[in-house]
């Protein structure tokens, strides 16, 4: 996946659930030095919250990496995992579906929360994905 | 047992074993690593004595021209000896580093001390200080590796704690019942919200129960989870759950994520959810009158 260019803001391993939250702090903070509004950032978060969940318990583990984003000032965060991959993409971002006991509403919950997302995924060899938010 | 070769290190250890200790001892003081505010001079002496003694056994039975493995069981009278160290100096208030440089200190007076006495076998000179230098290098890093599961233990310990505290369900009436959340609700938490909620409904015979999540920051799908099992749970207990403390911000978040807390109740505030909880056990609040004369 090739985005625009890109500065480096951050970097969580994703391999147990409390990195999870760790993930929501880093993010928050990347976005608190945007002066991002308090919506917006809870948005994000809350995005990013679904989708390193969701490389830790399909992807078996991963890691997210967080960038600030020129023209326009933005923020932008690659979350990549070497699991099994998403046979389906458009079915796994629909609202019901779920592979494992969950409400099978974060992938298309974190796509309604932020301003860009893009989702790559091959079977067998993991899935990234990128989502952007302005501050 | 195997019996290690001679080397110049050992024999040094073994014969010249006192003025080894006194050159240690005096590097140290030089770099200002030996703390005489925490331990006399006779204390120090003895410490290192010890450590020297488990070091000096240690070299006569083990070859270190090999790879040497510090965690292997023949060296475990050393690691014993140096942790005991480590551990009373670290009572007494010696930093870590302080504690790594104290070991370190033993290098400098035996380099010099092979170099006097190998000075025409340049080549066992060299392979000897390295081994020797390797050696003191692992138990430097040794005393490292005790500093890190120290913490990490202390760490662990506060988490188990915390844990614990992070979960308190409060009476606030008769029949009702708060369990005010803060920081993340992980699935592990989760668990334990859940079993003490339940629990405490029993011992209190509770109607309503208030999930106040004032404190709580995101609700994702999976805390949204969470609470709405809970809620589930605690109806299946004859209690009335009412979840307070949904911001504007996780609100609208939570609509984006299409989350339906379907017939859970729900208040902006835990002052509003209290009321609503008076109200359905009976009691009702009124502003006493002005008797005052």
């Amino acid at each position: 996946m090739s985005g625009p260019p890109a500065q480096p803001a951050g970097r969580v391993e994703l391999r147990q659930e409390r990195d999870v939250a760790a993930a929501r702090i880093a993010v928050s903070k990347a976005m608190d030095a945007l002066g991002a509004r308090a919506l917006r950032k809870t948005r994000f978060v809350t995005a990013v919250s679904e989708i390193a969940r969701n490389a830790l318990d399909h992807g078996g583990g991963g890691v997210l990496e967080i960038y600030r984003l020129d023209r326009p000032r933005r923020i932008m965060i690659r979350c990549i995992d070497q699991g099994p991959g998403i046979a389906d993409i458009d079915q796994a971002m629909t609202d019901g579906f779920s592979t494992a006991r969950s409400m099978g509403k974060g992938l298309g919950g974190a796509r309604r929360l932020v301003d860009a997302f893009r989702i790559e995924s091959r079977v067998g060899a993991g899935t990234t994905i990128e989502m952007e938010a302005n501050p | 047992m195997t019996v290690a070769p001679t080397t110049e290190v050992s024999r040094l250890l073994r014969e010249e074993f006192d003025s080894v200790l006194d050159a240690w001892f005096a590097t140290q003081k030089r770099e200002g690593v030996r703390r005489p505010d925490l331990f006399s001079d006779r204390e120090s002496r003895r410490q290192l004595s010890d450590l020297l003694r488990a070091f000096s056994d240690a070299l006569s039975r083990i070859d270190i021209t090999e790879a040497v493995d510090i965690d292997a069981d023949n060296w475990s009278e050393l690691r014993m000896a140096l942790s005991e160290i480590t551990l009373v100096r670290t009572e007494r208030g010696v930093a870590p580093w302080e504690m790594t440089a104290f070991m370190l200190a033993l290098k400098q007076p035996v380099f010099e001390m092979l170099s006097k006495n190998l000075a025409d076998r340049t080549d066992r000179l060299l392979a000897e200080a390295a081994d020797f230098g390797r050696v003191v290098d692992a138990l430097a890093m040794h005393i490292n590796e005790y500093f890190i599961a120290e913490r990490d233990e202390i760490i662990e310990r506060q988490r188990a704690e915390m844990m614990e505290l992070s979960t308190p369900v409060v009476q606030l009436w008769e029949r009702v019942l708060t369990i005010p959340l803060i920081g993340t609700l992980d699935s592990m938490r989760a668990q334990e919200v859940m079993e003490n909620l339940l629990n405490s409904i029993v011992e209190h015979s509770a109607e309503v129960v208030i999930v106040d999540i004032t404190g709580v920051r995101v609700v994702d799908t999976q805390v949204a989870q969470h609470l709405l099992r809970t809620a589930a749970a605690v109806r299946l207990m004859g209690a009335e759950a009412i979840i307070s403390g949904i911001s504007p911000k996780i609100a609208q978040t939570m609509v984006e994520l299409g989350v339906d807390v379907g017939e859970v109740t729900t208040r902006p505030s835990i002052r509003a959810a209290l009321a609503e909880a008076f109200r359905r056990v009976g009691f009702q609040i009124s502003r006493i009158e002005d008797t005052r004369v």
